[in-house]
């Protein structure tokens, strides 16, 4: 794993009109790690999602991914980009006239030159390492539960083995046992792929059982970075909040058995 | 990201063993240059997997060693030489065959023809009852809210007749006002080989208070005001507004249909008449420019030979084709399933419909006025 940050963010402004969401925002992410990014109900966490992956522009500062700036470059140089991360949104955004198959063979092919069957044979693996049946792939995406429709869509941010998976609130709506299977499933994969994730979620389990280090958005910019025991000596009233408040006490004795 | 490495293998057989040798990238972006050759490859059991000269694995290379290992019945793998991520990636990506159905194919015989063609007639019966049976659900929850009219939904009524009415009005009046300058101009050239031009107030007058006026209006609500309708009624129904609508005591048919087909009631009666003045108005240039009919003796000419009976005769119908549209367009909405195709086939199918059945009510109209003589 090479020092350089996979991702690179610095003096960020991100605005909505007169509306300033995020503002001199900095943020290093190195690779190979699982980074939680936690705060309030509507600081911004998605929209900084948005801006590093090019869906929203920024008003200034300097986003870097696998150490280029993406808004100078050209548009095949974009695409190779591109096609190294995987993005799974909020609510699945699964193309709704596609079978989950075809939903997952739309990356296989627009990138690869591999043949039908395959492409047929390793959606279908993707489905299975999921979490869901292989009989799941012939379901329209309308057809599905909201935790099938959150796997399918990791099955499809996962089709190009990514190196930098983006995850906006993967296990919100899930049952606990479920989101928990969840978890397991991106750390092993994490593990065995060697995955820089991007995590935006609100579930404090998921931080405990996942992530190797937590930023916290507040106030348009980072409050704080670091692992969940640095991150408890942070003397902020939100943060404290975060951790000492009943949920955040629930799911303490996770860390605590694990380490 | 340093440049992938083509991808090799080779195997090697020798009396007690076989090994597989691996070598270059076995990825998703480079694996497509031998994947033949390893489809053709089969392994014998136990043979022994060497991953030293392996550069990078994912999944898809992964998939594509176990499922020759799975083929060969040898599994845990017996791999040779180190590499990073090989034994975790194959564990992960192992986890049983699992067979998917082959998926049957289409066919395209004569049969399968007269069986579209048997759906197609039966479908479209019971989509004609299905429509007249909305049509008595729509009647009877606007009779209830007349009995009721503080339930009535007046912002969204007044709403419906801006962005649906008014908001046509130029586009009816415009095409109107061409098609009335058409007619002018064909029945001109016409008459005068009998020299008689000043029968064009009577061919625009009879065209545009009889038919023309409304069933230009008809149509262009069939193309505007059906697809709006429906296009927003169904991504209602696809966001599982409605669901929610329903659950909070509200009736989407209170709340959705009835506005629509009162707004509509109203205003295709307002918007038939600006197209009829339109229309009489695109004669009026014509007659005026090429014909030497000044305004006046035009206006005069109608008024004393075209009776007023025409022009109840067009007006009576545009309420019906404004409740047509408006049922046709509120019942494809709430057909609406969940994909996006659906909502696409049912606003064709709305557009369709409605233009339908405003030339097929036209007709109707015009045999019914025949029998009573008007």
């Amino acid at each position: 794993m090479t020092a350089e940050p996979i991702i690179r963010i610095r003096d960020l402004k991100v605005a909505f009109g007169p509306a300033v969401v995020l503002e001199h925002l900095d943020l290093d992410i190195p690779r190979g790690e699982v980074i939680g990014v936690i705060g309030p109900s509507g600081c911004g966490k998605s929209v900084l999602l948005r801006a590093i992956t090019g869906l929203k522009t920024p008003e200034s500062g300097s986003i870097e991914v696998f150490g280029q700036q993406l808004e100078t470059l050209r548009r095949d140089e974009r695409t190779a980009i591109e096609r190294r991360w995987g993005i799974m949104f909020q609510d699945g955004a699964l193309f709704s006239n596609l079978t989950v198959r075809e939903n997952v063979m739309v990356p296989l092919k627009e990138h690869t030159k591999l043949s039908p069957a395959l492409m047929r044979d390793l959606a279908d693996m993707k489905i299975r390492l999921a979490g869901l049946n292989a009989s799941a792939g012939d379901k329209y995406p309308s057809d599905l539960s909201g935790g099938m429709r959150k796997r399918a869509a990791l099955a499809r941010a996962l089709a190009l083995d990514p190196e930098l998976l983006f995850l906006d609130e993967p296990t919100a709506g899930l049952d606990p046992i479920t989101a928990a299977a969840f978890d397991a499933l991106l750390r092993s994969l994490q593990r065995a792929l060697g995955l820089t994730v991007f995590l935006v979620t609100h579930d404090v389990d998921t931080l405990h059982a996942t992530c190797d280090r937590i930023v916290v958005l507040g106030e348009k910019h980072v409050l704080a970075v670091g692992t969940i025991p640095e991150l408890r000596q942070v003397d902020h009233p939100w943060i404290q909040e975060y951790f000492s408040g009943p949920r955040g006490r629930a799911a303490a004795p996770v860390i605590e058995q694990e380490a | 990201m340093l440049n992938p490495v083509a991808p090799g293998f080779a195997l090697e057989k020798s009396d007690e063993e076989s090994i597989l040798r691996l070598t270059g990238d076995w990825t998703v972006a480079t694996l497509h240059t031998i994947e033949h050759e390893i489809a053709a490859l089969t392994l014998a059991p136990g043979v022994r997997i060497d991953v030293s000269g392996l550069g990078r694995l994912d999944t898809a290379g992964a998939f594509l060693i176990d499922r020759l290992l799975r083929a060969a019945g040898s599994w845990p793998p017996r791999l040779i030489g180190e590499h990073p991520s090989a034994t975790s990636l194959l564990e992960q990506v192992h986890a049983g065959p699992d067979p998917v159905a082959a998926v049957p194919a289409k066919s395209f015989g004569v049969i399968d023809l007269l069986e579209r063609i048997g759906r197609g007639t039966v479908d479209l019966l019971s989509e004609l009852v299905a429509t007249l049976a909305f049509l008595g659900e729509t009647v009877a929850t606007i009779l209830r809210l007349a009995a009721q009219p503080w339930k009535l939904r007046w912002t969204s009524i007044v709403s419906v007749m801006e962005e649906a009415g008014l908001n046509a009005m130029p586009i009816v009046a415009f095409l109107s006002f061409f098609v009335g300058m058409v007619v002018a101009y064909i029945g001109a050239t016409t008459l005068s080989d009998f020299d008689l031009e000043i029968y064009t107030v009577e061919l625009i007058g009879y065209s545009m208070l009889r038919e023309f006026g409304v069933v230009l209006t008809g149509i262009v609500l069939a193309g505007r005001t059906n697809s709006s309708f429906t296009a927003q009624i169904g991504t209602m129904k696809m966001r599982q507004e409605i669901d929610a609508m329903q659950t909070l005591g509200l009736k989407p048919m209170e709340v959705i249909v009835a506005p629509r087909v009162l707004a509509m009631l109203v205003m295709t009666p307002i918007l038939a008449f600006v197209a009829t003045l339109a229309g009489i108005a695109g004669g009026v240039v014509v007659g005026w420019t090429s014909l030497d009919i000044s305004p006046g003796l035009f206006i005069e000419r109608l008024r004393t030979s075209v009776p007023l009976d025409q022009f109840w005769v067009g007006m009576a119908k545009a309420p019906v084709f404004g409740l047509v549209v408006a049922l046709i367009a509120c019942r494809q909405g709430l057909l609406t399933g969940g994909s996006v195709q659906s909502l696409g086939h049912r606003t064709t199918t709305s557009v369709v419909q409605a233009i339908f059945a405003i030339i097929v009510l036209d007709a109707l109209f015009a045999i019914f006025y025949m029998e009573l003589g008007i």
